[in-house]
This record gives C-alpha cells, structure tokens and sequence, in this order.
C-alpha cells in the first residue's frame, strides 16, 4: 500500500513539477482572491486584521477545490483512470498517493496564503506551533476529503460542477476548526485553541479511514 | 518377456494418462464468454456473446462501428463489468471479481492511458512500476519501438498520434502481460511500424501469450490471425475463419437473467 | 410490456392508502387543536403555534437523513446488498430534505417574529443547514445517472461520509457558540410553558408529521421501485433490438438465427428473468 501510495504521489508531483500548473495558476489565483477580500472590505484594517484568518482559510478551500480538479482532470484524460485501474494498484495507495500530492501543494499554497494575509492585510500569525499543528491537521483533513469526493465525481460528466456543491458543504468544520484554532492563536478568541485541533484531527481521521477503505469502490464505479 | 510387455504397457497407460493430463490443461481457454451481458449504462453494448479464445491464439474480431468489438476487449480487461452470463478469463471469473485479472491483462485501446506532462520515459516507468514490473525493462522496450535519442525525455503532448501509439504499444511490452488486447492496434502507424506492431503480436504468441485484436484493416490483421470472429449487434456471429471456433452458430443464446438489481 | 397494470394511482396499495387516511384525519385534528383549542402564549402570542409544525418537522428531517445513513449501510454490506437498500436510501434522503426545508423556513419565520431576526448562528441552525446542504449535494450526485450499480455504491459512500461528519458538525458548531456566544437563545425544548392543550397537540404533531413522513416515504419508493421494473422489462427490449442491430448491418455472415420476436417481451415466451422487484413488492 505505502509503495503504491509512493509512486501515485511522486507520479501527481512530478506531472505538477513539469506542468507547474499549481505554481503558476493556482497559486496566482489564491493572492488574487485576497486582493478581492481586501476590496470587499473596504480597506479597513480591523475587520481585515480580524477577519484575516477565516479569509486565509476560506481561500485555501476555493483553491483546494482547485487542486483537486486538476489531481482528477489528469486522470480523466487519455483514459488514464483505465491506465491506473488496469495496473492493478492498491486502492487505497491510489488514496494515499493523490491525497499526499494534494496535500504537499496545498502546504505550498498555504505558505503563499500566508505571506499574502501578513503582508496585504497585516495579520499575525501568533503561536508558531499552534498555528503548524492547525495547518497541518487541516491540510490533511482537506486533502483526504477533497481527494473521497473528486474520484465520487471523477467519472461523471457534471463534474466541475458537481464537487464544489459536494466538497464545501462538507469541509465546513474544517473551516470552522481552523479559523477558531487560529483566532486562539493570536489570541483574538478567548477559547483554548487546542480544543480545535481534536476537531480537525477527527474530521482527518475520519475521512482517511473512509478514503482507505472506500476508494476502490469509488474509482470502480465512477 | 510378460514383463516387458506389462512395462510397455504401462508406460503407453501412463503417457496417455500424462498426454490426457497435459491436453486438459492446454485446453483451458484464456477466455471463455457464455452469453455476456455488459451494459453501458442501461444500454447492452454486450447482448449475450459466446466466445472461446485459446493460448498462443491470435483472434481477430471484426465488425462494422458500434458492434461491440471494443466492448468485448474491455470487458475481457476487466473494465467493463459483465452484467449476466459466464466471463471466465485467465481463470478469473469476472462475473464475481475482475480486479485480480487486470494486471495480467494488457489493453492497447483508442485511449492511451498515459500522462500528456510527463515525459515518454517517465510516462513507461510509471506504467510499468505501477504494474508491480521492474523499471529495467524500460529501456529494452523503448528500443523495441524506436524510442530513442530525444524521444524518451520528450514530454508527451509534444508527440504524434502515431508516435504516442508507440509509447502505448512500449508500455505492453514492457509490461508484456499474458493476454493481449488491441484495439485497432494500426491505426496511426506508418508502414514501418506495422510491421513493427505484426511482428511483435507473432513474438507474443511464439512466447506463449495470448492475442485478441480488433482491426478494420483487413489484409493486414487477416496475415497475423490465426481466427476470425464476425462481432454483430453486440454478440459474436458466424466465426470464419480457418479454425473455426466455438461460436453462436447455433443460433442466438438466449438472454441471460440479469443478476437481480443489476439493470434496476 | 404491461403499462396497464401500472397506470392508475400506481403506488398506491393498502398500506399507503390506511397511512394516508390516518395522516389526513390527524392533520384535520391537528390544524383544529392547534389553531383553534390550544392557547396563544402570553409572551410569544399567536406565533407560538409553529410550535406544532417546527420540532415535529425538525425531528423528521433527521430521522430521513438517519434512515438514509442506515440504507447506505445496509447496501454497502455484502450480506445486505440488494438495489431496494439504495432506493430506501434515497427516498428517505429526499423526504428529509423536504422536512429539513419545511423546518428552516419555519424556523426562519418564528425568528423573525420572536428574535426579530430571520437568521442566527445558533448550533443548532447551523447544523441544519449544514446538513441541508450536504445532503442537496447527495441528491444531486444521486441524478447524475449511469450505471445504476455504479451509482448506488458512490451514492453509499456519500451518504455514510454525509452522516459520520454529523458529530464533528454538532460538535463544532456547539462550541464555536459556546465560544462566541454570551446569552443563550431561547431553546424550544426547554420552553417551560408547555402543559395542558398544548402539550397534547404537540405529541400529535410528532406522530402526525411521522405519519407524513412514512407516508411519503411509501409512495416515493413506489415510484423508484416503478421506474426499475420499467428499466427491468426494457432490458429484454434492449437486448432484442441491439442484436437486431448486428442483422441489419450485417445479414451476409450471419446464418439465419431466430432473433426474438416483437411479442418477446411481456409475453410467455419472454426469456426468464429474474425480476428484482417481484410484483407486489413496488413500495
């Protein structure tokens, strides 16, 4: 399983590393989609100091949404989902491997995020390792549920359309867990930030269970 | 002198026992279908198909468009799932579980399965490490197929249609499974490399794999094939070729009982 | 293919027939207790009414996402695998949803006129509409067609992934109230005024709304059972034209083979099938 996970993972990066579509598009998009908060509120740099967290997080969804388009569009075309049926893979290594690369240029994106909110709306970043633990159990809460619902639409042919009204809905606490556990961070809530992070590490835990033991049905089906 | 006959005997009892035991094995077909059913979506693009492939045999299926040529060859991948009737291949019974077959089997289809940004080298090791193969048989294949020089490091999308059939047809014999399946194996080839493409498919069946191949190009595909089978609104009819095979002469199967909820 | 047999009231049958009479008469009652007998509140005056139509649907709607949750479940396990699972499934899900809409627009209504605001971010609206949106979404993936196999088993998948992310909703949206939040809200459940009229017309806006909801359920799994034995008995149809197909084109290489016959379908010689929905069985 972990071989195979592996290889998908190195096979999604290296298609990344020599199409840089992530670096290039989505990356760009994501400080783009910033600038428009920013115009949205109005220059105001409370509510942008204190809102500065949600918006992070609320871009990393939109380009999460991204990325995993991308992840399946590859194998979507050229019949290359056939290819990866036909080699035999482990099922759930076909999981872990999309889901690393996805969560590996959603860390890349995040960085980008981040530096976007520090220097565009003046936001503190607060408790370094509160924040790292945030990032990171989300990334891979995003990355696990994003790559269950991609492969759920990977087949079909309202699939652009299809994920966001899947996806959103569902990563919501993720949102909710992150944006709070930051807040805390800064110091800009008064709860314990740590009590978000069981959160996030349940809404992780559950859907890598479920992307383990339910991808290969999904890439059969779909 | 009695015991030397009984010994001859014998041993005439026990090569008939042996040659019996060795006919029965090489009889086992690769692929057996008993009125296969395959639905695409609810439409049967397989309405029942009867069809005997046996080792080292070159098969080719031949039809007019849409008559289900390509579905035969993706349900015996194990991709398109076989709905109702017997679908048995490499011993695999599909009907159950076609998982366990896919990596024996190796599908050449219109699509070519490979990554447009990866390079042609990397696009093989990928396909053949995923198979579970070793990434040194990259390198014979790729020469097998005139990959060379810039070639193997150039990214895919840059190729041809005929130069990507060749990386597809690479990845087949790096991976070279037990049963191959071609679907219009010519298509996109210049002169020289459907040769290339005829010879590697009698390499194949000299090392004791199995080829179905589906082709319009009918001198070409009727020099290599050792069987033809006519594919018809989506059941095999009147095979007529040389060998003969075990075929719906009979008259049309009837429609197999579709699994309870399977067209539901 | 017998259409005639399936026109005419087609999901009806004695027990959606006794549920619907009996759901009929109860919300006849219902609108008379609540409307006429029980007593306006003296701090909420009239609006406290919706107290008979809210919780009642709110309950409903849970329980259709629950009995959905558990269909999924059923279809997923080997023992259990059968298409009905899938339709039970997605009936529920979808009567649900209708309960979930009904609930938030009451809701929204008896806030506007109790809190003065149509919308708040309590928990427990947020988890509804949540929930809402999660399962708009299944229902959306379950109208995208295809192989009906291939759909059940994606749509399973989904549904179990909608439910197990429940808990983690109720318990973020708790404490993230808990956390911004000073003043709790009024809580219907925790309404002390309730006794007497209003408490007996309550009671029966739970067995109404459940008598509702199962009603609905039955006539909405007629319908899916309906359209499968439609599919079902069009598959012999199919299989008979698609090998037509290879006649037409291709007569010459053929030997003559008896093709099924137009009568082929619905009529005795129809090949055997085995029907996944025996007659009967279509609720």
């Amino acid at each position: 399983m972990w071989r195979d996970a592996v290889l998908v993972a190195g096979k999604d990066l290296r298609v990344e590393l020599r199409s840089r579509v992530t670096t290039n598009q989505v990356a760009p998009y994501a400080l783009i989609v910033l600038l428009l908060f920013g115009f949205a509120f109005d220059q105001d740099p409370y509510i942008l100091t204190h809102a500065a967290p949600g918006l992070f997080w609320v871009a990393v969804l939109l380009c999460a949404l991204l990325a995993i388009q991308r992840s399946f569009g590859l194998e979507a075309a050229d019949g290359a989902r056939d290819g990866l049926r036909m080699s035999g893979l482990d099922a759930a290594g076909i999981f872990l491997g999309k889901a690393l690369a996805v969560a590996a240029q959603l860390a890349v994106l995040e960085a980008v995020l981040a530096g976007g909110i520090v220097v565009l709306f003046g936001a503190r970043l607060g408790h370094p390792l509160l924040l790292g633990a945030t990032c990171v159990l989300a990334t891979v809460g995003l990355a696990a549920a994003g790559t269950v619902y991609g492969v759920m639409a990977a087949g079909l042919r309202v699939r652009e359309t299809l994920l966001p009204l899947l996806l959103l809905p569902v990563v919501a606490p993720v949102l909710l867990g992150a944006t709070q556990a930051w807040l805390a961070a800064v110091g800009l809530s008064s709860g314990g930030g740590w009590r978000w992070l069981t959160l996030l590490a349940a809404f992780a835990a559950i859907y890598v269970a479920l992307g383990v033991l339910g991808f290969g049905t999904l890439l059969e089906e779909a | 002198m009695f015991d030397e006959v009984t010994a001859v005997m014998r041993s005439a009892w026990y090569w008939t026992c042996l040659s019996g035991y060795r006919c029965h094995v090489a009889m086992d077909p690769v692929i057996r279908l008993r009125s296969a059913v395959a639905l695409a979506g609810r439409f049967p693009v397989l309405a029942g198909v009867d069809l005997d492939v046996w080792p080292s045999e070159i098969v080719l299926l031949q039809g007019a468009n849409g008559a289900g040529k390509t579905s035969i060859l993706r349900a015996c991948a194990g991709l398109l799932r076989v709905a109702a009737g017997e679908a048995v291949v490499l011993g695999v019974d599909l009907t159950a579980d076609p998982r366990p077959v896919r990596r024996r089997v190796g599908l050449l289809g219109h699509a070519s399965a490979l990554y447009d940004d990866l390079s042609v080298a990397d696009n093989l090791t990928f396909a053949v490490r995923a198979a579970g193969g070793d990434r040194r048989r990259v390198a014979p294949a790729l020469e097998r197929l005139g990959l060379l020089g810039r070639l193997p490091s150039t990214p895919l999308a840059a190729l041809s249609a005929g130069q990507r059939r060749r990386v597809a047809l690479a990845v087949l014999v790096a991976r070279d499974p037990e049963l191959w399946l071609l679907d219009e194996p010519h298509a996109g080839l210049d002169a020289e490399h459907r040769d290339l493409m005829d010879a590697l498919v009698l390499d194949a069946t000299a090392r004791g794999r199995t080829v179905v191949l589906a082709s319009h190009e009918r001198h070409r595909a009727h020099a290599i094939a050792g069987r033809i089978v006519e594919v018809a609104g989506g059941v095999a009819v009147a095979p007529a070729g040389p060998i003969g095979g075990v075929g719906p002469g009979r008259g049309a199967s009837p429609i197999p009982a579709v699994e309870a909820g399977r067209v539901a | 293919m017998n259409y005639k047999s399936l026109s005419a009231r087609p999901t009806s049958n004695h027990a959606t027939l006794v549920v619907g009479g009996l759901t009929l008469v109860g919300l006849g009652v219902l609108l008379v207790l609540g409307l006429v007998v029980s007593p306006p509140d003296t701090v909420q005056g009239e609006t406290v009414r919706l107290i008979y139509v809210h919780p009642a649907s709110a309950t409903m709607a849970y329980v259709g996402f629950g009995l959905c949750a558990l269909g999924s479940l059923a279809y997923l396990w080997p023992r259990t695998r059968s298409l009905r699972w899938d339709r039970f499934a997605g009936a529920s899900a979808e009567v649900g949803v209708a309960f979930c809409v009904t609930t938030i627009v009451s809701g929204s209504i008896w806030g506007r006129y109790s809190w003065g605001v149509w919308w708040t971010w309590d928990a427990r609206l947020t988890l509804t509409a949540l929930l809402l949106a999660v399962f708009l979404g299944y229902l959306a993936l379950r109208r995208t067609g295809g192989d009906p196999v291939g759909r059940a088993k994606r749509c399973a998948v989904a549904a179990l992934c909608c439910f197990l992310v429940v808990p983690v909703d109720h318990e973020a949206t708790n404490w993230w109230v808990t956390l911004h939040q000073k003043d709790t809200l009024f809580r219907i459940g925790k309404s002390p005024l309730i006794h007497g009229w209003q408490l007996t017309t309550m009671l029966l806006s739970f067995a109404v709304f459940g008598l509702l909801f199962t009603w609905m359920l039955l006539h909405r799994l007629g319908i899916e059972a309906l359209e499968d034995r439609i599919e079902e008995e069009g598959y012999v149809w199919a299989v008979a034209e698609r090998r037509a197909e290879g006649v037409a084109q291709a007569p010459a290489t053929g030997p003559g083979r008896p093709l099924p016959g137009p009568g082929l379908a619905g009529g005795p010689a129809a090949p055997t099938m085995r029907s996944a929905i025996p007659p009967g069985e279509g609720r």
